[in-house]
């Protein structure tokens, strides 16, 4: 390369700035009203492109697996995630660790297009979670209840997701969180500007993003629902609640005939207020993945209360 | 009251609606070929091409489409909106609409972690502007966009990165912007945009 064209490449390097908020934010804005799929491999995430989902993530066993096995979940071996990156073309993320951050680094030096600090895999460290704005490509959390969300989205965090509880194929602790979170959003609403001091004491959530969702009354990120989603009732139930999107981990590849439930979870995610086309999406699907009652998960055994 | 409808099966349809609201237009949700009665305009938002072509083509709107752009419908596409307009998409085959006489690379700047903001400097924006707005860059987003490789005869070039990469082009009542408007405050597109409808 001659000198001067060096130099013209520095130019244009110059003019586009990289990893801004706003273009962190902005790919959880284009991933709305869509479905993000659970796959281990390749062959899984070819099936879930043809399906019409918005973006994969690449994780070592879907969290039913993980439930039903034990043992230390981890991020995935780097050589399938380039696999999966390889088959298809839509964004590919990946899960890491909470408070892994060099498991976030390896797979951001992958080039993967979002990171997913998880619940679902076993925590690194039980205090504290990654310092997200250190990274260059963004994180998606999960979150129990909005205190949780803006101290994720605090750490750095550019979109959130409901955490649900994850592998049940049991829908009720999503809903739980996500109306956790759009409850207390209209809480902070209602508050005079004087009470937001305390209302963010309480919330354990930084003030200046009190603030601003009392003003907005949205958070500033996606909000995408996850953790247990096993049905196109279930996703449309998720986003008639007032989500952006759907994470479906365990409820399509454990399911009789994961090509078709994933289309159909896809369309009746965009078609979630239309409960006709829900129906007809629904006809005939096979088994879905049998699911667990919360209840009868002993306490330990529970992934929604990793993080704080 | 003018009526521009936003093809809103999956993306930042949300996002183009409030623009349009702020801008005292209708801007009516598109899910289904019922809801393309009586627009002057459509806008096709940014997301993942391959998902909105697989729901359009499921829910029998791609033919619809395109007949209304053959028609002289105003169609303006952003990102994925774009590659869903374009004649030709370099090595694939996914489903498309075809109207403008365009060749799109998918992901030319690469994966998300070279997706980038840049102030344009775009012309033909002026006719759009305030006094104040007149001569003032175009802060584009661009988010795993895609770039205009080759364009027909009858195509105009809006915009292009200082290395000559086209990434905002108009035939006609076709508009095509490789970045994403709606995730800026500036509306000057969306003006630019609601006067191809007027014309």
């Amino acid at each position: 390369m001659s000198h001067r064209s060096k130099i013209c490449r520095r130019e244009y390097d110059m003019e586009r700035e990289k990893s801004t908020w706003t273009v962190k934010k902005g790919l959880a804005q284009m991933l709305k009203g869509g479905v993000i799929m659970d796959v281990v491999n390749a062959d899984q995430a070819r099936i879930a492109e043809e399906a019409g989902a918005v973006a994969v993530m690449a994780l070592e066993r879907v969290p039913a697996d993980i439930r039903s096995e034990g043992g230390v979940a981890r991020m995935s071996d780097p050589q399938l995630i380039l696999e999966i990156m390889e088959a298809v073309t839509i964004p590919v993320m990946a899960k890491v660790r909470i408070g892994h951050f060099v498991e976030a680094q390896v797979v951001e030096s992958l080039g993967v297009d979002f990171i997913d600090e998880s619940e679902v895999l076993t925590p690194a460290d039980e205090e504290h979670h990654i310092d997200k704005h250190l990274f260059k490509v963004p994180f998606v959390c999960g979150c129990r209840n909005l205190g949780e969300a803006l101290r994720r989205i605090g750490e750095g965090a550019a979109m959130i997701r409901t955490k649900g509880e994850a592998g049940t194929g049991n829908v009720v602790e999503a809903v739980r969180h996500a109306r956790a979170v759009l409850g207390g959003i209209k809480r902070l609403q209602a508050l005079p500007p004087e009470e937001l001091m305390s209302a963010a004491k309480e919330l354990g959530a930084p003030y200046e993003l009190v603030k601003e969702v009392a003003e907005t009354g949205r958070l500033p990120v996606v909000n995408f629902a996850a953790g247990g989603i096993a049905t196109p009732a279930d996703a449309a139930l998720m986003m008639q609640l007032g989500l952006d999107g759907v994470f479906v981990g365990s409820g399509i590849f454990k399911s009789e005939d994961p090509p078709r439930r994933a289309k159909a979870i896809v369309e009746a995610t965009t078609h979630y207020d239309d409960p006709a086309i829900i129906a007809e999406v629904s006809k005939g699907l096979g088994k879905p993945m049998r699911g667990l009652e919360i209840s009868e998960i002993p306490e330990e055994e529970l992934l929604a209360p990793r993080g704080w | 009251m003018r009526r521009i409808g936003v093809l809103a099966l999956q993306g930042s349809f949300i996002e183009h609606i409030a623009t349009l609201k702020r801008l005292g237009v209708e801007p009516p949700a598109v899910k289904l070929p019922k809801d393309l009665v009586g627009l002057d305009g459509l806008i096709i938002p940014g997301g993942e091409s391959t998902t909105i072509g697989k729901l359009a083509t499921t829910y029998k709107l791609i033919e619809e489409l395109k007949r209304l752009g053959e028609d002289g419908l105003p169609i303006w596409g952003t990102c994925a909106g774009m590659i869903l307009l374009a004649r030709e998409i370099e090595g694939d085959s996914q489903t498309r609409l075809g109207l403008m006489d365009i060749a799109v690379e998918r992901n030319a700047f690469g994966r998300q972690v070279e997706s980038f903001e840049a102030d344009l400097v775009i012309p033909a924006l002026d006719g759009v502007s305030s006094e104040e707005e007149k001569g003032k860059s175009f802060r584009a987003v661009f988010i795993r966009a895609p770039s205009v490789k080759r364009v027909g005869e009858g195509v105009e070039v809006l915009a292009a990165l200082d290395e000559g990469v086209i990434v905002a082009a108009r035939q006609g009542n076709l508009l095509a912007t490789a970045f994403h408007p709606e995730l800026t405050e500036d509306n000057r597109f969306h003006r630019y945009f609601l006067n191809l409808v007027e014309l």
